[in-house]
Protein backbone atom coordinates (compact mmCIF):
# COMPACT_ATOMS: atom_id res chain seq x y z
CA UNK A 1 0.00 0.00 0.00
CA UNK A 2 1.64 3.24 -1.07
CA UNK A 3 1.31 6.02 1.41
CA UNK A 4 2.18 8.78 -1.06
CA UNK A 5 -1.39 9.93 -1.55
CA UNK A 6 -2.02 10.02 2.16
CA UNK A 7 1.01 11.97 3.22
CA UNK A 8 0.24 15.39 4.54
CA UNK A 9 -2.35 16.73 6.88
CA UNK A 10 -5.32 14.94 5.34
CA UNK A 11 -3.47 11.64 5.51
CA UNK A 12 -2.60 12.24 9.12
CA UNK A 13 -6.26 13.01 9.89
CA UNK A 14 -7.39 9.81 8.18
CA UNK A 15 -4.92 7.79 10.18
CA UNK A 16 -5.97 9.47 13.41
CA UNK A 17 -9.59 8.55 12.64
CA UNK A 18 -8.54 4.98 11.87
CA UNK A 19 -6.51 4.79 15.08
CA UNK A 20 -9.55 5.98 17.02
CA UNK A 21 -11.57 3.07 15.64
CA UNK A 22 -8.71 0.70 16.51
CA UNK A 23 -8.79 2.03 20.07
CA UNK A 24 -12.52 1.29 20.20
CA UNK A 25 -11.75 -2.32 19.33
CA UNK A 26 -9.05 -2.45 22.00
CA UNK A 27 -11.43 -1.10 24.64
CA UNK A 28 -14.10 -3.61 23.67
CA UNK A 29 -11.59 -6.43 24.19
CA UNK A 30 -10.93 -5.28 27.77
CA UNK A 31 -13.93 -7.06 29.25
CA UNK A 32 -15.21 -10.63 29.57
CA UNK A 33 -11.71 -11.78 30.48
CA UNK A 34 -9.92 -8.55 29.70
CA UNK A 35 -6.70 -7.71 27.88
CA UNK A 36 -3.46 -5.78 28.15
CA UNK A 37 -5.13 -2.48 27.39
CA UNK A 38 -2.39 0.02 28.29
CA UNK A 39 0.32 -1.43 26.06
CA UNK A 40 -2.19 -1.92 23.24
CA UNK A 41 -3.20 1.74 23.36
CA UNK A 42 0.42 2.90 23.38
CA UNK A 43 1.36 1.25 20.08
CA UNK A 44 -1.97 1.64 18.24
CA UNK A 45 -0.91 4.74 16.28
CA UNK A 46 2.40 3.20 15.26
CA UNK A 47 0.75 -0.01 14.06
CA UNK A 48 -1.86 1.97 12.13
CA UNK A 49 0.92 4.03 10.56
CA UNK A 50 2.91 0.94 9.57
CA UNK A 51 -0.07 -0.81 7.98
CA UNK A 52 -1.31 2.25 6.10
CA UNK A 53 1.91 3.98 5.09
CA UNK A 54 4.92 1.74 5.42
CA UNK A 55 4.30 -1.97 4.91
CA UNK A 56 4.12 -3.27 1.36
CA UNK A 57 1.33 -5.71 2.11
CA UNK A 58 -2.37 -6.19 1.41
CA UNK A 59 -5.10 -8.61 2.49
CA UNK A 60 -4.84 -10.47 -0.82
CA UNK A 61 -1.05 -10.77 -0.66
CA UNK A 62 -0.56 -12.70 2.57
CA UNK A 63 1.11 -15.59 0.74
CA UNK A 64 3.20 -13.37 -1.51
CA UNK A 65 6.88 -14.02 -0.78
CA UNK A 66 7.72 -10.49 -1.85
CA UNK A 67 5.45 -8.86 0.77
CA UNK A 68 6.86 -6.92 3.68
CA UNK A 69 6.70 -8.80 6.97
CA UNK A 70 5.51 -7.37 10.27
CA UNK A 71 6.28 -9.25 13.47
CA UNK A 72 4.72 -8.27 16.78
CA UNK A 73 7.32 -9.38 19.30
CA UNK A 74 5.62 -7.73 22.31
CA UNK A 75 2.67 -10.03 21.78
CA UNK A 76 0.50 -8.85 24.65
CA UNK A 77 -0.56 -5.76 22.69
CA UNK A 78 -2.20 -7.90 20.03
CA UNK A 79 -5.57 -6.09 20.43
CA UNK A 80 -3.95 -3.13 18.64
CA UNK A 81 -2.89 -5.41 15.79
CA UNK A 82 -6.24 -7.19 15.53
CA UNK A 83 -8.08 -3.87 15.66
CA UNK A 84 -5.94 -2.58 12.79
CA UNK A 85 -6.30 -5.78 10.78
CA UNK A 86 -10.08 -5.67 11.26
CA UNK A 87 -10.31 -2.06 10.14
CA UNK A 88 -8.17 -2.69 7.05
CA UNK A 89 -10.01 -5.78 5.87
CA UNK A 90 -7.53 -8.48 6.86
CA UNK A 91 -10.00 -10.01 9.28
CA UNK A 92 -13.74 -9.67 9.73
CA UNK A 93 -14.63 -7.07 12.36
CA UNK A 94 -17.26 -9.40 13.81
CA UNK A 95 -14.55 -11.91 14.49
CA UNK A 96 -13.16 -9.70 17.25
CA UNK A 97 -16.22 -10.65 19.28
CA UNK A 98 -14.63 -14.10 19.52
CA UNK A 99 -11.99 -12.71 21.88
CA UNK A 100 -11.13 -15.51 24.32
CA UNK A 101 -13.53 -17.96 22.68
CA UNK A 102 -12.06 -21.45 22.49
CA UNK A 103 -13.66 -21.69 19.06
CA UNK A 104 -11.32 -19.09 17.57
CA UNK A 105 -7.67 -18.08 17.80
CA UNK A 106 -8.10 -14.63 19.36
CA UNK A 107 -6.62 -14.49 22.83
CA UNK A 108 -4.12 -12.48 24.87
CA UNK A 109 -1.19 -13.21 22.54
CA UNK A 110 -0.94 -13.56 18.75
CA UNK A 111 -1.62 -16.83 17.01
CA UNK A 112 -0.35 -17.21 13.47
CA UNK A 113 -3.48 -19.04 12.46
CA UNK A 114 -4.99 -15.55 12.29
CA UNK A 115 -4.63 -13.87 8.89
CA UNK A 116 -1.61 -11.54 8.62
CA UNK A 117 -0.15 -12.72 11.92
CA UNK A 118 3.27 -13.79 10.71
CA UNK A 119 4.28 -15.55 13.91
CA UNK A 120 3.04 -16.30 17.38
CA UNK A 121 4.55 -14.39 20.27
CA UNK A 122 4.03 -13.84 23.96
CA UNK A 123 7.37 -14.98 25.25
CA UNK A 124 9.42 -11.80 25.06
CA UNK A 125 12.70 -11.59 23.20
CA UNK A 126 11.92 -14.10 20.46
CA UNK A 127 10.77 -12.36 17.32
CA UNK A 128 13.83 -10.25 16.66
CA UNK A 129 15.76 -13.43 15.91
CA UNK A 130 12.82 -15.03 14.06
CA UNK A 131 12.50 -11.90 11.90
CA UNK A 132 16.25 -12.05 11.25
CA UNK A 133 15.80 -15.52 9.81
CA UNK A 134 13.17 -14.16 7.43
CA UNK A 135 15.35 -11.15 6.56
CA UNK A 136 18.30 -13.47 5.91
CA UNK A 137 16.25 -15.63 3.57
CA UNK A 138 15.00 -12.58 1.67
CA UNK A 139 18.62 -11.52 1.16
CA UNK A 140 19.64 -15.03 0.08
CA UNK A 141 16.93 -14.91 -2.59
CA UNK A 142 17.80 -11.39 -3.67
CA UNK A 143 14.43 -9.95 -2.61
CA UNK A 144 13.78 -6.28 -1.92
CA UNK A 145 11.10 -6.68 0.71
CA UNK A 146 11.65 -5.54 4.26
CA UNK A 147 11.02 -7.07 7.64
CA UNK A 148 9.62 -4.99 10.50
CA UNK A 149 9.48 -6.14 14.09
CA UNK A 150 7.92 -4.30 17.00
CA UNK A 151 9.54 -4.69 20.41
CA UNK A 152 8.37 -3.37 23.73
CA UNK A 153 10.76 -1.28 25.78
CA UNK A 154 10.34 -3.59 28.76
CA UNK A 155 11.12 -6.42 26.36
CA UNK A 156 14.54 -4.83 25.90
CA UNK A 157 15.42 -6.28 29.33
CA UNK A 158 15.71 -9.67 27.63
CA UNK A 159 19.26 -10.72 26.83
CA UNK A 160 18.06 -12.43 23.68
CA UNK A 161 17.10 -9.01 22.25
CA UNK A 162 20.66 -7.75 22.57
CA UNK A 163 22.20 -11.01 21.46
CA UNK A 164 20.09 -10.84 18.31
CA UNK A 165 20.78 -7.11 17.85
CA UNK A 166 24.51 -7.81 17.93
CA UNK A 167 24.16 -10.55 15.31
CA UNK A 168 21.86 -8.46 13.05
CA UNK A 169 24.43 -5.68 13.10
CA UNK A 170 27.26 -8.09 12.35
CA UNK A 171 25.27 -9.68 9.52
CA UNK A 172 24.45 -6.23 8.08
CA UNK A 173 20.74 -6.98 7.77
CA UNK A 174 19.73 -3.69 6.19
CA UNK A 175 16.32 -5.07 5.21
CA UNK A 176 15.41 -5.32 8.89
CA UNK A 177 13.65 -2.55 10.83
CA UNK A 178 13.00 -2.67 14.56
CA UNK A 179 10.28 -0.46 16.00
CA UNK A 180 10.44 0.04 19.76
CA UNK A 181 7.21 1.00 21.50
CA UNK A 182 8.86 3.20 24.12
CA UNK A 183 5.94 3.60 26.50
CA UNK A 184 8.30 3.78 29.47
CA UNK A 185 6.73 0.90 31.35
CA UNK A 186 7.67 -2.64 32.18
CA UNK A 187 4.73 -4.74 33.27
CA UNK A 188 3.89 -2.67 36.33
CA UNK A 189 6.85 -0.40 36.93
CA UNK A 190 8.46 2.48 35.03
CA UNK A 191 11.45 1.22 33.06
CA UNK A 192 13.66 4.00 34.35
CA UNK A 193 12.78 3.10 37.94
CA UNK A 194 13.54 -0.60 37.54
CA UNK A 195 16.02 -1.35 34.74
CA UNK A 196 16.83 2.00 33.09
CA UNK A 197 17.12 1.79 29.30
CA UNK A 198 18.34 5.28 28.49
CA UNK A 199 20.24 6.25 26.51
CA UNK A 200 18.35 3.72 24.40
CA UNK A 201 19.36 5.03 20.98
CA UNK A 202 23.03 4.78 21.90
CA UNK A 203 22.60 1.16 22.89
CA UNK A 204 21.28 0.25 19.44
CA UNK A 205 23.96 2.37 17.79
CA UNK A 206 26.60 0.48 19.75
CA UNK A 207 25.22 -2.74 18.25
CA UNK A 208 25.79 -1.36 14.77
CA UNK A 209 22.28 -0.10 14.00
CA UNK A 210 21.09 3.12 12.34
CA UNK A 211 18.66 4.80 14.70
CA UNK A 212 15.87 7.38 14.71
CA UNK A 213 13.53 8.49 17.44
CA UNK A 214 10.12 10.11 17.16
CA UNK A 215 6.80 10.82 18.84
CA UNK A 216 4.85 7.61 18.29
CA UNK A 217 1.50 9.42 18.45
CA UNK A 218 2.32 12.15 15.89
CA UNK A 219 1.62 10.93 12.37
CA UNK A 220 3.64 13.72 10.77
CA UNK A 221 6.60 12.68 12.93
CA UNK A 222 6.03 9.02 12.01
CA UNK A 223 5.95 10.02 8.32
CA UNK A 224 9.37 11.57 8.70
CA UNK A 225 10.83 8.79 10.83
CA UNK A 226 9.90 6.02 8.43
CA UNK A 227 11.15 7.63 5.21
CA UNK A 228 14.24 6.50 3.33
CA UNK A 229 14.53 3.04 4.81
CA UNK A 230 17.09 1.67 5.38
CA UNK A 231 18.52 4.72 7.08
CA UNK A 232 22.01 3.81 5.95
CA UNK A 233 23.94 1.25 3.99
CA UNK A 234 24.82 -2.13 5.36
CA UNK A 235 23.14 -1.97 8.76
CA UNK A 236 19.69 -2.63 10.23
CA UNK A 237 17.49 0.29 11.27
CA UNK A 238 15.63 1.00 14.48
CA UNK A 239 12.92 3.58 15.16
CA UNK A 240 12.29 4.28 18.81
CA UNK A 241 8.73 5.55 19.12
CA UNK A 242 8.03 7.53 22.28
CA UNK A 243 4.53 6.65 23.39
CA UNK A 244 2.20 6.87 26.37
CA UNK A 245 0.75 3.79 27.97
CA UNK A 246 -3.01 3.97 27.82
CA UNK A 247 -2.88 6.74 25.19
CA UNK A 248 -6.28 8.18 24.36
CA UNK A 249 -7.87 7.42 27.71
CA UNK A 250 -6.76 9.70 30.55
CA UNK A 251 -8.34 7.36 33.09
CA UNK A 252 -6.19 4.50 31.78
CA UNK A 253 -3.07 6.65 31.45
CA UNK A 254 -3.43 7.30 35.20
CA UNK A 255 -3.44 3.55 35.80
CA UNK A 256 -0.39 2.94 33.65
CA UNK A 257 1.14 0.80 36.37
CA UNK A 258 -1.69 -1.71 35.92
CA UNK A 259 -0.97 -3.51 32.72
CA UNK A 260 -3.80 -6.00 32.51
CA UNK A 261 -7.42 -5.10 33.06
CA UNK A 262 -10.84 -6.71 32.94
CA UNK A 263 -13.66 -4.16 33.05
CA UNK A 264 -17.42 -4.44 33.42
CA UNK A 265 -19.71 -3.71 30.49
CA UNK A 266 -20.63 -0.40 32.12
CA UNK A 267 -17.00 0.61 32.47
CA UNK A 268 -16.39 -0.27 28.82
CA UNK A 269 -19.31 1.97 27.81
CA UNK A 270 -17.84 4.81 29.86
CA UNK A 271 -14.38 4.27 28.36
CA UNK A 272 -15.78 4.42 24.83
CA UNK A 273 -17.40 7.75 25.71
CA UNK A 274 -14.18 8.97 27.27
CA UNK A 275 -12.31 8.08 24.10
CA UNK A 276 -14.64 10.41 22.20
CA UNK A 277 -14.00 13.32 24.51
CA UNK A 278 -16.61 12.77 27.18
CA UNK A 279 -15.98 12.67 30.90
CA UNK A 280 -13.42 10.32 32.34
CA UNK A 281 -14.71 6.88 33.15
CA UNK A 282 -15.26 5.98 36.79
CA UNK A 283 -13.34 2.75 37.06
CA UNK A 284 -13.82 0.55 40.07
CA UNK A 285 -12.76 -2.86 38.76
CA UNK A 286 -9.48 -3.89 40.30
CA UNK A 287 -6.73 -4.21 37.74
CA UNK A 288 -4.83 -7.43 37.90
CA UNK A 289 -1.22 -7.34 38.91
CA UNK A 290 0.43 -10.04 36.87
CA UNK A 291 3.74 -9.85 38.65
CA UNK B 1 34.19 -49.25 1.93
CA UNK B 2 35.14 -45.73 2.94
CA UNK B 3 32.29 -43.97 4.64
CA UNK B 4 31.51 -40.43 3.60
CA UNK B 5 31.91 -37.90 6.36
CA UNK B 6 29.00 -35.95 7.82
CA UNK B 7 30.39 -32.81 6.24
CA UNK B 8 30.65 -34.35 2.77
CA UNK B 9 27.15 -35.75 3.10
CA UNK B 10 25.77 -32.38 4.08
CA UNK B 11 27.62 -30.66 1.24
CA UNK B 12 26.22 -33.11 -1.30
CA UNK B 13 22.74 -32.69 0.15
CA UNK B 14 23.02 -28.90 -0.08
CA UNK B 15 23.97 -29.26 -3.76
CA UNK B 16 20.82 -31.19 -4.55
CA UNK B 17 18.38 -29.44 -2.20
CA UNK B 18 18.53 -25.65 -2.22
CA UNK B 19 16.22 -25.43 0.81
CA UNK B 20 19.05 -26.46 3.10
CA UNK B 21 21.02 -23.87 5.03
CA UNK B 22 23.78 -24.73 7.50
CA UNK B 23 23.95 -22.73 10.71
CA UNK B 24 26.26 -22.76 13.68
CA UNK B 25 26.69 -20.93 16.95
CA UNK B 26 30.42 -20.83 16.31
CA UNK B 27 30.84 -24.55 16.64
CA UNK B 28 32.34 -25.67 13.37
CA UNK B 29 33.99 -28.92 14.43
CA UNK B 30 31.85 -31.08 12.16
CA UNK B 31 31.46 -28.57 9.33
CA UNK B 32 34.76 -26.76 9.09
CA UNK B 33 35.07 -27.19 5.36
CA UNK B 34 31.61 -25.95 4.46
CA UNK B 35 31.89 -22.13 4.54
CA UNK B 36 33.73 -21.80 1.20
CA UNK B 37 31.45 -24.42 -0.36
CA UNK B 38 28.15 -22.93 0.77
CA UNK B 39 28.82 -19.20 0.72
CA UNK B 40 25.87 -17.29 2.23
CA UNK B 41 24.03 -20.56 2.92
CA UNK B 42 26.52 -21.09 5.73
CA UNK B 43 25.37 -18.87 8.60
CA UNK B 44 27.51 -18.44 11.72
CA UNK B 45 25.79 -16.36 14.41
CA UNK B 46 28.61 -16.49 16.91
CA UNK B 47 28.02 -17.84 20.38
CA UNK B 48 24.29 -17.08 20.35
CA UNK B 49 22.31 -20.32 20.52
CA UNK B 50 18.97 -18.61 21.13
CA UNK B 51 19.40 -16.29 18.18
CA UNK B 52 20.40 -19.21 16.00
CA UNK B 53 17.21 -21.12 16.80
CA UNK B 54 15.03 -18.03 16.34
CA UNK B 55 16.67 -17.38 12.98
CA UNK B 56 16.27 -21.03 12.04
CA UNK B 57 12.53 -20.67 12.72
CA UNK B 58 12.39 -17.59 10.49
CA UNK B 59 14.32 -19.37 7.74
CA UNK B 60 12.05 -22.38 8.09
CA UNK B 61 9.04 -20.08 7.84
CA UNK B 62 10.35 -19.11 4.40
CA UNK B 63 10.70 -22.75 3.34
CA UNK B 64 14.32 -23.42 4.24
CA UNK B 65 15.53 -26.53 6.04
CA UNK B 66 18.12 -25.32 8.54
CA UNK B 67 20.74 -27.63 10.02
CA UNK B 68 21.81 -25.96 13.26
CA UNK B 69 25.01 -26.88 15.08
CA UNK B 70 26.26 -26.24 18.60
CA UNK B 71 27.29 -28.32 21.59
CA UNK B 72 24.29 -30.38 22.72
CA UNK B 73 24.19 -28.91 26.17
CA UNK B 74 23.97 -25.28 25.04
CA UNK B 75 21.77 -26.02 22.06
CA UNK B 76 19.13 -27.98 23.93
CA UNK B 77 19.29 -26.14 27.23
CA UNK B 78 20.35 -22.52 26.68
CA UNK B 79 18.06 -22.38 23.66
CA UNK B 80 15.43 -24.76 24.98
CA UNK B 81 12.60 -22.26 25.14
CA UNK B 82 13.38 -21.10 21.60
CA UNK B 83 13.28 -24.67 20.33
CA UNK B 84 10.05 -25.33 22.20
CA UNK B 85 8.36 -22.03 21.38
CA UNK B 86 9.64 -21.03 17.92
CA UNK B 87 10.06 -24.45 16.32
CA UNK B 88 7.82 -26.61 18.50
CA UNK B 89 4.65 -24.51 18.74
CA UNK B 90 4.91 -23.51 15.09
CA UNK B 91 5.65 -27.08 13.99
CA UNK B 92 8.58 -25.75 11.97
CA UNK B 93 11.28 -28.02 10.74
CA UNK B 94 14.95 -27.78 11.59
CA UNK B 95 17.63 -30.39 12.12
CA UNK B 96 19.11 -29.71 15.54
CA UNK B 97 22.58 -31.20 15.61
CA UNK B 98 24.09 -31.40 19.08
CA UNK B 99 27.82 -32.00 19.48
CA UNK B 100 29.50 -34.03 22.24
CA UNK B 101 26.32 -35.29 23.92
CA UNK B 102 26.41 -37.55 26.96
CA UNK B 103 29.75 -39.12 27.83
CA UNK B 104 31.29 -37.61 24.69
CA UNK B 105 31.89 -34.36 26.55
CA UNK B 106 34.55 -36.41 28.38
CA UNK B 107 36.89 -33.96 30.14
CA UNK B 108 34.71 -30.85 29.99
CA UNK B 109 32.93 -31.31 33.28
CA UNK B 110 29.27 -31.04 34.29
CA UNK B 111 28.67 -27.66 32.59
CA UNK B 112 29.11 -29.44 29.26
CA UNK B 113 27.32 -32.69 30.06
CA UNK B 114 24.19 -33.05 27.96
CA UNK B 115 22.60 -35.87 29.89
CA UNK B 116 19.08 -34.48 30.08
CA UNK B 117 18.95 -33.48 26.41
CA UNK B 118 16.87 -36.47 25.31
CA UNK B 119 14.32 -35.77 28.05
CA UNK B 120 13.98 -32.15 26.97
CA UNK B 121 13.80 -32.80 23.26
CA UNK B 122 11.40 -35.73 23.37
CA UNK B 123 9.12 -33.63 25.58
CA UNK B 124 8.40 -31.31 22.65
CA UNK B 125 5.37 -32.44 20.63
CA UNK B 126 6.40 -33.68 17.19
CA UNK B 127 10.13 -33.57 17.85
CA UNK B 128 12.11 -36.60 16.75
CA UNK B 129 15.20 -37.69 18.64
CA UNK B 130 17.85 -39.59 16.71
CA UNK B 131 20.86 -41.13 18.45
CA UNK B 132 23.19 -42.55 15.80
CA UNK B 133 25.53 -45.28 16.99
CA UNK B 134 28.20 -44.36 14.44
CA UNK B 135 29.07 -42.40 11.33
CA UNK B 136 27.39 -44.93 9.08
CA UNK B 137 24.03 -44.38 10.71
CA UNK B 138 24.55 -40.63 10.93
CA UNK B 139 25.23 -40.09 7.24
CA UNK B 140 22.59 -42.58 6.20
CA UNK B 141 19.94 -40.79 8.23
CA UNK B 142 20.66 -37.21 7.17
CA UNK B 143 18.90 -37.39 3.78
CA UNK B 144 15.95 -39.24 5.35
CA UNK B 145 15.57 -36.69 8.11
CA UNK B 146 15.70 -33.86 5.59
CA UNK B 147 12.66 -35.30 3.86
CA UNK B 148 10.41 -35.73 6.91
CA UNK B 149 8.06 -32.97 8.06
CA UNK B 150 9.28 -33.07 11.65
CA UNK B 151 12.08 -31.29 13.41
CA UNK B 152 14.70 -33.69 14.70
CA UNK B 153 17.31 -33.51 17.41
CA UNK B 154 20.41 -35.43 16.42
CA UNK B 155 22.77 -36.59 19.13
CA UNK B 156 25.83 -36.23 16.93
CA UNK B 157 28.38 -39.07 16.79
CA UNK B 158 30.61 -39.85 13.85
CA UNK B 159 32.80 -42.67 15.16
CA UNK B 160 33.51 -45.89 13.28
CA UNK B 161 30.79 -48.53 13.17
CA UNK B 162 31.34 -51.21 15.85
CA UNK B 163 29.20 -53.74 13.97
CA UNK B 164 28.09 -54.69 10.52
CA UNK B 165 24.63 -53.23 10.45
CA UNK B 166 21.77 -55.52 9.61
CA UNK B 167 19.19 -52.97 8.56
CA UNK B 168 19.22 -49.48 7.10
CA UNK B 169 18.15 -46.54 9.25
CA UNK B 170 14.42 -45.89 9.24
CA UNK B 171 12.70 -43.20 11.26
CA UNK B 172 11.31 -44.71 14.47
CA UNK B 173 12.80 -48.15 13.88
CA UNK B 174 15.29 -49.96 16.05
CA UNK B 175 17.78 -52.46 14.71
CA UNK B 176 17.92 -55.89 16.31
CA UNK B 177 21.51 -57.00 16.07
CA UNK B 178 21.23 -60.28 17.95
CA UNK B 179 18.18 -62.29 18.93
CA UNK B 180 17.71 -63.67 22.44
CA UNK B 181 15.06 -64.38 25.05
CA UNK B 182 16.77 -64.20 28.43
CA UNK B 183 18.02 -60.64 28.31
CA UNK B 184 17.36 -57.70 25.99
CA UNK B 185 19.77 -54.77 25.92
CA UNK B 186 18.24 -51.59 24.52
CA UNK B 187 21.21 -49.44 23.54
CA UNK B 188 21.34 -45.70 22.82
CA UNK B 189 23.81 -44.03 20.49
CA UNK B 190 27.57 -44.52 20.60
CA UNK B 191 27.31 -46.85 23.61
CA UNK B 192 26.57 -49.53 21.04
CA UNK B 193 30.27 -50.23 20.82
CA UNK B 194 30.20 -51.14 24.51
CA UNK B 195 26.85 -52.94 24.51
CA UNK B 196 28.05 -55.12 21.62
CA UNK B 197 30.86 -56.33 23.87
CA UNK B 198 28.50 -56.78 26.80
CA UNK B 199 26.16 -58.83 24.63
CA UNK B 200 29.06 -61.09 23.66
CA UNK B 201 30.16 -61.62 27.27
CA UNK B 202 26.61 -62.40 28.42
CA UNK B 203 26.07 -64.70 25.49
CA UNK B 204 29.33 -66.52 26.21
CA UNK B 205 28.14 -66.93 29.80
CA UNK B 206 25.10 -68.79 28.52
CA UNK B 207 22.47 -66.02 28.53
CA UNK B 208 20.47 -65.78 25.37
CA UNK B 209 20.91 -62.02 24.85
CA UNK B 210 19.14 -59.76 22.43
CA UNK B 211 20.78 -56.50 21.42
CA UNK B 212 18.60 -53.68 20.09
CA UNK B 213 20.26 -50.60 18.70
CA UNK B 214 17.41 -48.17 19.35
CA UNK B 215 18.53 -45.38 16.96
CA UNK B 216 15.46 -43.22 17.78
CA UNK B 217 14.12 -42.45 21.24
CA UNK B 218 11.33 -40.49 19.57
CA UNK B 219 9.44 -41.86 17.80
CA UNK B 220 10.16 -44.95 19.85
CA UNK B 221 10.05 -48.33 18.16
CA UNK B 222 7.08 -49.59 20.20
CA UNK B 223 7.11 -52.95 18.54
CA UNK B 224 10.73 -53.64 19.42
CA UNK B 225 10.10 -52.54 23.01
CA UNK B 226 6.89 -54.56 23.33
CA UNK B 227 8.49 -57.67 21.95
CA UNK B 228 11.54 -57.38 24.20
CA UNK B 229 9.37 -56.90 27.30
CA UNK B 230 7.08 -59.81 26.42
CA UNK B 231 9.78 -62.22 25.35
CA UNK B 232 12.79 -61.54 27.56
CA UNK B 233 13.11 -62.15 31.29
CA UNK B 234 15.05 -58.91 31.68
CA UNK B 235 15.13 -55.75 29.59
CA UNK B 236 17.97 -53.29 30.29
CA UNK B 237 18.02 -49.76 28.89
CA UNK B 238 21.60 -48.53 28.55
CA UNK B 239 22.06 -44.80 28.03
CA UNK B 240 24.51 -42.01 28.82
CA UNK B 241 21.66 -39.86 30.11
CA UNK B 242 19.91 -39.19 33.38
CA UNK B 243 17.74 -42.11 34.36
CA UNK B 244 14.74 -39.79 34.37
CA UNK B 245 13.39 -38.71 31.02
CA UNK B 246 15.51 -40.64 28.56
CA UNK B 247 15.14 -44.03 26.88
CA UNK B 248 14.22 -45.86 30.09
CA UNK B 249 11.38 -43.42 30.74
CA UNK B 250 10.21 -43.66 27.14
CA UNK B 251 10.22 -47.46 27.32
CA UNK B 252 8.32 -47.76 30.58
CA UNK B 253 5.79 -45.12 29.45
CA UNK B 254 5.19 -47.13 26.30
CA UNK B 255 4.78 -50.39 28.19
CA UNK B 256 2.54 -48.83 30.84
CA UNK B 257 0.36 -47.34 28.10
CA UNK B 258 -0.08 -50.79 26.66
CA UNK B 259 -0.62 -52.46 30.05
CA UNK B 260 2.45 -54.65 29.61
CA UNK B 261 4.34 -55.61 32.76
CA UNK B 262 7.92 -56.37 31.83
CA UNK B 263 11.05 -56.62 33.94
CA UNK B 264 12.61 -53.39 32.71
CA UNK B 265 15.71 -51.94 34.35
CA UNK B 266 17.94 -48.96 33.76
CA UNK B 267 21.66 -48.47 33.44
CA UNK B 268 22.02 -44.71 33.26
CA UNK B 269 23.17 -41.77 35.35
CA UNK B 270 20.91 -41.81 38.37
CA UNK B 271 20.65 -38.35 39.92
CA UNK B 272 24.28 -37.50 39.23
CA UNK B 273 26.61 -35.89 36.76
CA UNK B 274 29.54 -38.02 35.75
CA UNK B 275 33.12 -37.50 36.81
CA UNK B 276 34.99 -35.86 33.92
CA UNK B 277 38.04 -37.45 32.35
CA UNK B 278 39.19 -38.96 29.08
CA UNK B 279 36.41 -40.98 27.47
CA UNK B 280 37.80 -44.52 28.09
CA UNK B 281 38.38 -43.67 31.75
CA UNK B 282 34.94 -42.09 32.04
CA UNK B 283 33.32 -45.23 30.65
CA UNK B 284 35.32 -47.37 33.05
CA UNK B 285 34.73 -45.15 36.05
CA UNK B 286 30.97 -44.94 35.45
CA UNK B 287 30.67 -48.67 34.72
CA UNK B 288 29.82 -48.39 31.03
CA UNK B 289 32.62 -50.42 29.41
CA UNK B 290 31.50 -53.63 27.73
CA UNK B 291 32.86 -55.78 30.56
CA UNK B 292 31.39 -53.66 33.32
CA UNK B 293 28.02 -53.43 31.58
CA UNK B 294 28.01 -57.23 31.29
CA UNK B 295 28.70 -57.54 35.04
CA UNK B 296 25.98 -55.04 35.92
CA UNK B 297 23.46 -56.73 33.66
CA UNK B 298 24.41 -60.15 35.01
CA UNK B 299 23.84 -58.81 38.54
CA UNK B 300 20.43 -57.40 37.54
CA UNK B 301 19.56 -60.77 36.07
CA UNK B 302 20.47 -62.57 39.29
CA UNK B 303 18.59 -60.03 41.38
CA UNK B 304 15.39 -59.86 39.40
CA UNK B 305 14.92 -63.08 37.43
Amino acid sequence: MSGAENVGQDGAKARAALALRVREHIIRMATEGGCFIGASLSCADVIVHLYTEVLDIAPDRLDDDSRDYFFLSKGHDVPALYGTLAELGYIDKDRLKNHLSVDDHIYWHPNRKMPAVEFHSGSLGHLLSVSMGVATDIKLRGGNNKVYVMLGDGECNEGSVWEAALVAGAHKLDNLVVVVDRNEFQANIRTEELIPLEPLQNKWQAMGWHTRRCDGHDFAALDQAFTDLPFGEGAPSVVICDTVRGKGLPSIEKRADRWFVNFTADEIAQLLEELHGQAEAQLTSEALHVR
Amino acid sequence: MTQKSYQDTLEALCAEDDRIVVMTAENRAAIRGLPPKLGPRFIDVGICEQTMIGMAAGLSLRGRVPFVHALSVFLTMRAFEFIRTDLGIAGLKALIVGGVPGFLSDGNGPTHQAIEDIALMRGIPGMHVFCPADNEELVQAIPLLTKTDQACYIRYYDGAAPVTHKSPVEVGKAETLTEGDDIAILSVGFLLKETVKAQQVLSDAGHSTRLCNMRFVSPLDAEAVRDAAKTCKLVVCVEDHFKRGGLYSAVIEQLADEGIHGNVRSIALDQKWFTPGRLPQVLDNEGFTGDKLAKRIEALFKETV
